[in-house]
């Protein structure tokens, strides 16, 4: 009996890989395995250079032999003597290398995300297309969501920098985790997919985890890390039941497929609703919308403070792209149902986000209310469901992000300076003591706050405005009110940095000057001045962006 | 329209009547003379030791840490089976897709060496 190729018993054909679509992944996470092996070189690390360095002159050698091509035979060999050098002239500090490498590979990222925008953009809008056998989109949402990811990435490597050092946590794999945890949020953003969407949240999940847990002799991060995780297995496992609802009623799990499915007349609308209602309630505990809510403050709180600042930033950033593609852009015939259900969300979100905040006294867990209440605020675009809508949620976390990212980064040097966790009554006189951080940390509270001529108020605009067009201007009343009882909070910070003496029995440590954490806030605050007054060039980009590869 | 399940909901009250039925019953009707044997953890089951014994109630967390690395590998490297047979017919789309993949499951592996993993002292 002649034996059948099992390939010819399946219909199977090689699959026509558009690595183009995923290159920003590909090249962040190529950088993450990098700086992972950096690290295991160990004490023989000069050994594992030049043996890594033979294998890529040998890589070199082979593909020049064999192809005769010269390019990238040639950037093998470069890169390979690089790093040759690389590690012996650094080599009694692995760590600036690893940050070095990282920020080298989200830059080369953006790089390559900004070479994405370009092909994309030669149309008069940015085409939607996608690629992967329709896995992942290569649209302006994806992009716009991967620069807020990598730019929140990049600048916490320098803001993260010197409390690791001081809180003796500055272990290897911080970096790698980092990248990793991006790579999965820029998978998120782009994932065409349900599937593709369940894939990459468990990729930035897990290394948030673990992130989440980094200070491991510390209990409050240990208790943040199990409550993250069994939450969040908990949560993943409500939408992996939404999808399989999903593939129920499409018999695929391709979004816009799914989203056709779910609005055609011959499907059970209980069936639909209840999907719907799944899904939403799994991306409401990655967003952090009450009642969902309940991991947010331990986790933020327990969490390194650099980890808080970028997960706050940027997981919400990749699940709100995912959240966007999934209701407005695909289950935008179906409105009716899911609307209601967010706005209620949203409403309550705002409101206990905020009044829970004014209560905190200690101020990583202030932040990580206001960061409860900001989802709520960035889901009114979501709500509008509308191109005006989905930019100004876009443009709404782009901001959300540098603020945050700026506002842990100061409170970052505050703990370092007392070596525990920072209350607000703790923060008199620092105003006197240190006025350009204290400025800086008003600067990004008022911004949180949304007052005019800071970046925050032009996003708050931006969404509240969509809200007013698509008629939703209740919740939008309910936005402002949340924002009126926040900017009493985030006042109150700084009339205790600025007006209040300095308590006598504070103790407090040294501060050395840090010039990786000066570089990062300078730049958060620049960007947040800047955006606050000239908000022309990113909203545009923002507009430009609003479109969903169909 | 939800009639289509209705099977199914049958089924669902069957199995738990069952289930609650032959419990019942043999609760009911079973003679009963419990002896030590009869009593401890049936078959595979790991019988609870004295909390106070070291040598009983604790396990090192190294031997999970072990276990668990072992079962990752091990899960992984069934991948390879399928991909053997077939590598013939797929040619060298399927190699490359096989080489990347082995070439992040030896550097997780590197990793765990390294870094003392797989070190039990």
């Amino acid at each position: 009996m002649p034996v059948i190729p099992l390939t010819a018993q399946v219909q199977w054909s090689i699959p026509d890989i558009p690595w183009g679509a995923i290159s920003p992944e590909l090249v962040l996470f190529g950088t993450g395995i990098l700086v992972l092996l950096l690290e295991t070189a160990g004490p023989h690390r000069l050994r594992a250079s030049a043996l890594a360095f033979l294998a890529a002159a040998g890589g070199a050698a082979a593909g020049y032999g064999l192809t005769g091509e010269v390019t990238w035979p040639a950037l093998l060999a470069l890169a390979g003597l690089a790093q040759l050098a690389l590690t012996a002239t650094w080599r009694e500090r692995p760590r600036v290398l690893s940050a070095l490498l990282s920020a080298l590979g989200i830059v080369a990222t953006l790089g390559v995300v900004a070479w994405q925008w370009q092909t994309l953009a030669g149309g008069e809008l940015l085409a939607t297309q996608s690629g992967l056998a329709d896995m992942v989109a290569v649209d302006g949402v994806a992009l716009f969501t991967r620069v807020t990811v990598l730019l929140a990435a990049l600048v916490s490597i320098p803001l993260g920098w010197s409390y690791l050092e001081t809180r003796r946590i500055h272990r290897a794999e911080y970096y790698p985790l980092l990248l990793f945890a991006a790579v999965g949020m820029n998978l998120l953003a782009s994932s065409q997919d349900l599937l593709m969407v369940f894939i990459s949240l468990e990729v930035l999940s897990l290394a948030l985890y673990i992130l989440t847990g980094f200070a491991k002799r510390d209990l409050t991060s240990q208790e943040g890390a199990l409550k993250y995780f069994l939450l969040g297995a908990f949560s993943s496992a409500i939408l992996l039941y939404g999808i399989a609802l999903s593939y129920g009623i499409a018999g695929t799990t391709n979004i816009p497929a799914v989203g056709a499915a779910v609005a055609a007349a011959d499907t059970p609308a209980a069936l639909a609703v209840i999907a719907m209602a799944l899904l939403i309630v799994g991306f409401a505990f990655k967003t952090a919308l009450v009642p969902f809510h309940m991991w947010t403050p331990d986790v933020y709180q327990g969490a390194p403070t650099p980890v808080t600042g970028f997960m706050a930033a940027a997981t919400k950033a990749a699940a709100f792209a995912a959240f966007l593609r999934i209701f407005v852009g695909a289950m935008g015939a179906s409105q009716w149902s899911w609307i209601p259900a967010l706005w209620t969300l949203a409403a309550i979100t705002m409101l206990v986000g905020a009044v829970l905040a004014v209560v905190q006294d200690d101020l990583k867990r202030m932040l990580g209310y206001s960061a409860v209440a900001h989802a709520g605020y960035a889901a009114i675009g979501l709500i509008a469901a509308t191109r005006e809508g989905v930019s100004g949620t876009l443009f709404y976390l782009l901001v959300y992000a540098v603020m945050s990212v700026g506002a842990f980064g100061v409170l970052s040097m505050l703990e370092r300076r007392q070596r525990r966790a920072v209350s607000i009554s703790d923060l008199a006189g620092f105003g006197k003591r240190f006025p350009v951080p204290a400025g800086m940390l008003s600067l990004f509270l008022l911004s949180l706050a949304g007052i005019p001529g800071t970046a925050g108020f032009m996003g708050k605009l931006a969404v509240f405005r969509a809200g007013v067009f698509a008629g939703q201007w209740v919740l939008v009343v309910i936005a402002v009110l949340s924002s009126m009882i926040a900017a009493f909070f985030y006042i109150r910070v700084i009339r205790a940095m600025f007006m209040d003496d300095e308590p006598d029995d504070l103790e407090t440590f040294e501060l050395e000057p840090t010039p990786g954490l000066s570089a990062g806030l300078a730049a958060s605050a620049a960007i947040i001045v800047v955006l606050g007054v000239w908000p022309t060039v990113v909203i545009d980009l923002a507009e430009q962006a609003a479109a969903f590869a169909g | 329209m939800l009639a289509e399940y209705l099977p199914l909901l049958l089924l669902f009250i069957i199995a738990f009547g069952f289930v609650a039925v032959s419990l019942a019953a043999s609760s009911f009707l079973g003679p009963k003379n419990p002896n030590p044997t009869k009593r401890a953890a049936y078959e595979s089951g790991i019988i609870p030791g004295d909390e106070t014994d070291p040598r009983l109630g604790r396990f090192s967390v190294k031997f999970y840490l072990v276990a668990m690395l072992f079962i990752i590998f091990d899960i992984e490297a069934i991948f390879l089976h399928p991909w053997a047979t077939v590598l013939r017919d797929l040619g060298w789309f399927a190699f490359w897709s096989m080489a990347i993949f082995v070439a992040l499951l030896f550097e997780s592996y590197y990793y765990i060496l390294r870094r003392g993993g797989l070190e039990w002292e």
